[in-house]
């Protein structure tokens, strides 16, 4: 593993950067204002799918690519460049859940997922904030089965989701489930947010599972949840490193083109200062995002602190970089004819997806003992 | 350095050469010089009048200079190690593995050595390389003036033609170690009629040379590390001259790319241990977490900063290796290195309050953290202001207008 791509990284990032051109930022400005329920491109999605993208961490046994989460990084940063929406993150990692932790008909669903791009959506979160480690959905043992009820909130991809891993408190501490969503008492409301995309906000009322749901087993959800907040995060640092890159080449673009007082405004020192800093700190948050995937697939053991130091770093560089990109753009980044706006919006909102600056910095401290 | 280089070497004699390495350094590193570096005499600095602190730095100078490992890829026909890459970075790794000191810290190996392999003749290379592994020779570098700091390239200090030799006059500043150093090598000011980058060369002088004298500055840290350097009609000859005469200013460009990468890595004697350790050492925890969330926030945020800047020195490592040539990136190395020790000393006089103001005293080890914090002030003036360098990168990485 290295920080330089592998031929086969780097084809895989050469056909991504060719499909992710049919999905320029102008097609999240279509699906906002078509109002698509969908807030993604079915079609694309399918075209990933055929590209093998949805298994693409999953072994070659269970129908997948077994390229690791390296090879799916590289196309979470393709996707940030031009903030194509799609299930791919939440599809990712669900799919590398199940493999993991699956039951052998729980593992079934690999080849739908590998072969059509099924997706399970990840309902972890409760509330504002992503704290995976506690949960105040009640799981309630009635001999074989448990009774699910309470709200989770800020799932990605619900809409478009066949099932659930759902965590939940049952009398064996937390526990994780795969549930289908024809599961009765289960419902869910669409939230749109600032990246265009939808979120839901999933309730659960006296939803009756068989304990074979389980993921895992009882009183071990916590386990299951951290693999997700590792490799989650470690995956959407790189979507963030793609959002700040393409931010960045835009502004200094920009810097470049735009003239004052008869001048490239990318001659005044002022902005090219901010703009070289920024450089340096984009530098660095690429390395945190690269380091993090090939550590969980070396299975480092400082890999949970290096996913959360990763996330931490590319939420406040996508940050400044975002936010220079709206000044130095000047007006005209303020309107929502100009595309900054958009990777500004999607920044702020994959930075809260599973664990925000705050949640991460504390995550990494508590890691290191202090 | 090439000609050393012979068919690759296969795993087998990496593995030969790696117990090789394990053996020799278990024989020739005294205990003592596995300890981290705490002051100045635990280094040796090697010259006409080195002196060894104790028979232990003796002994593992010796040992590597006899192997010629203090210059590990340096071609063996001038006394270098005359190492592949991959062997050098073996003896790396295991000297790290075991703590051991460099056996000497010199400017001749990290700066003159590499410009007299580019742009050196061969007299030259003959002449001073032997005696630069051996630690023969110390060297300080001449560069800045009063008037010439950022603007380097406007340097005044003049070498006059007279026959076979040059006349030097004028001043250099910051010249480090110029007290104890032997000799200097120097951007001077050959023609002065043309644009100002051109008409400079890179010489060597004599210290010992009449004419030249040298002052101590002091800084705010209360150590002198630097020094003016003064030149009144010193006679050089010209065979002292690196590369072209006026053409200093390529050789010197090339010289402060090694200088940049080499600052941004430097070591400093705790660069080991975590922040935090010192941050939990002096504020405690309270519930397993620092007891001042404030500075448990910055303190992560900067442990975070610096593990990134590591892993962005990895990665560059190896897109070079993979053929992607440094360029202006060593600005950014540079840059970052130096920002992120100013940062770290502002924090440890936040997380070490009384202590780390101590400008005295054995209890507070004479002031060391507080004298350091001074010193680190100077990271991001020396060898290119941090403004230089976000000009650089400005230029030649972002491609910027003037």
């Amino acid at each position: 593993m290295s920080y330089v791509l592998t031929e086969e990284q780097q084809f895989l990032k050469d056909s991504a950067k060719d499909l992710f051109k049919k999905a320029p930022v102008s097609m999240i400005r279509d699906l906002r204002d078509g109002d698509d329920e969908q807030g993604y491109s079915t079609e694309l999605w399918q075209q990933m799918v055929e590209m093998g993208y949805p298994g693409i961490v999953v072994s070659e046994a269970s129908g997948g690519m077994d390229f690791g989460l390296r090879a799916l990084g590289v196309l979470m940063e393709e996707s940030g460049r031009s903030l194509s929406a799609s299930p791919l993150l939440t599809v990712g990692v669900s799919a590398a859940i199940i493999e993991k932790y699956g039951s052998t008909d729980q593992k079934a669903h690999l080849a739908t997922i590998c072969e059509q791009g099924t997706v399970v959506a990840l309902a972890l979160q409760e509330g504002n904030f992503y704290k995976p480690e506690h949960s105040d959905i009640v799981a309630k043992k009635e001999g074989d089965t448990y009774m699910l009820s309470g709200v989770k909130d800020m799932v990605a991809d619900a809409h478009a989701a066949s099932s659930f891993i759902v965590t939940a408190n049952s009398e064996e501490g937390v526990t994780a489930f795969l549930i289908g969503k024809e599961a009765v008492g289960l419902s869910m409301d669409k939230e749109f947010m600032m990246d265009s995309r939808y979120y839901s906000k999933l309730k659960l009322e006296n939803v009756s599972v068989p304990s074979s749901s389980i993921l895992g087993s009882a009183g071990k959800g916590k386990k299951v949840a951290n693999d997700v907040t590792n490799m989650a995060n470690a995956l959407i640092a790189n979507e963030l490193v793609g959002v700040m890159s393409e931010a960045f080449d835009r502004t200094v673009a920009y810097l470049k083109e735009r003239r004052q007082f008869e001048k490239e405004i990318g001659s005044f020192q002022a902005l090219q200062h901010r703009a070289a800093d920024l450089y340096g700190e984009i530098e660095i948050a690429r390395s945190l995002a690269i380091k993090a995937l090939d550590a969980l697939d070396e299975e480092d053991f400082m890999a949970p602190a290096i996913c959360s130091m990763a996330k931490a770093k590319c939420v406040k560089v996508s940050q400044l970089a975002t936010n220079e990109g709206v000044q130095m753009f000047g007006g005209i980044g303020m309107t929502d004819d100009e595309e900054i706006g958009f990777f500004m919006k999607r920044a702020r909102v994959a930075s809260q997806q599973y664990g925000g600056y705050a949640y991460h910095v504390d995550r990494f401290a508590t890691m290191n003992g202090y | 350095m090439s000609e050393t280089l012979t068919s690759s070497p296969t795993e087998t004699s990496l593995d030969d050469f790696r117990a090789e390495v394990k053996t020799f350094l278990a024989a020739n590193c005294p205990e003592s010089m596995r300890q981290p570096i705490l002051e100045e005499s635990d280094t040796y600095f090697g010259g006409r009048n080195g002196t060894f602190k104790d028979a232990d730095q003796e002994k593992w100078f010796n040992a590597m200079a006899a192997r010629g490992w203090t210059t590990p890829e340096w071609p063996k026909k001038y006394g270098g190690g005359g190492l592949s890459k991959a062997e050098a970075k073996i003896l790396k790794q295991e000297m790290r593995a075991l703590g051991c000191r460099p056996p000497i810290l010199s400017f001749g190996i990290w700066m003159l050595g590499p410009a007299l392999l580019q742009f050196g003749t061969e007299e030259q290379r003959e002449q001073y390389l032997p005696d630069i592994i051996q630690g023969k020779i110390r060297w300080c570098q001449g560069y800045s003036e009063p008037g010439a700091g950022s603007d380097l390239a406007s340097l005044q200090t003049l070498a006059l033609s007279s026959g076979d030799e040059y006349v030097v006059t004028g001043q250099k500043v910051w010249t480090s170690y110029a007290d104890k150093a032997d000799m200097i090598f120097a951007l001077v000011r050959t023609d002065g009629s043309g644009k100002k980058q051109i008409g400079i060369t890179f010489l060597l002088i004599d210290m010992e040379a009449e004419g030249v004298s040298t002052r101590p500055i002091k800084l705010i840290s209360g150590k002198s590390p630097f020094c003016e350097t003064f030149f009144d009609n010193v006679r050089v000859p010209k065979a002292n001259v690196v590369g072209q005469e006026n053409a200093g200013w390529t050789v010197a460009k090339y010289l402060l790319t090694h200088e940049r990468s080499a600052i941004s890595g430097a070591v400093d004697g705790d660069m080991m241990t975590p922040l935090s350790y010192y941050a939990k050492k002096s504020v405690g925890l309270t519930d397993g977490k620092l007891s001042d969330g404030l500075l448990r926030a910055q303190v992560a945020a900067w442990e975070i900063d610096g593990a990134g800047f590591k892993f962005t020195l990895d990665r560059i490592n190896e897109e070079m290796k993979a053929g992607q040539a440094i360029g202006a990136r060593s600005s950014f190395m540079k840059y970052y290195g130096s920002e992120l020790n100013k940062r770290k000393y502002e924090l440890r006089l936040d997380c070490q309050g009384r202590d780390a103001l101590a400008w005295d005293g054995a209890e507070h080890n004479g002031g060391k953290i507080a004298r350091q914090f001074c010193r680190t002030k100077g990271n991001s003036i020396e060898g290119g202001t941090s403004e230089i360098q976000l000009n650089i990168i400005s230029k030649h990485i972002l491609g910027l207008p003037s």
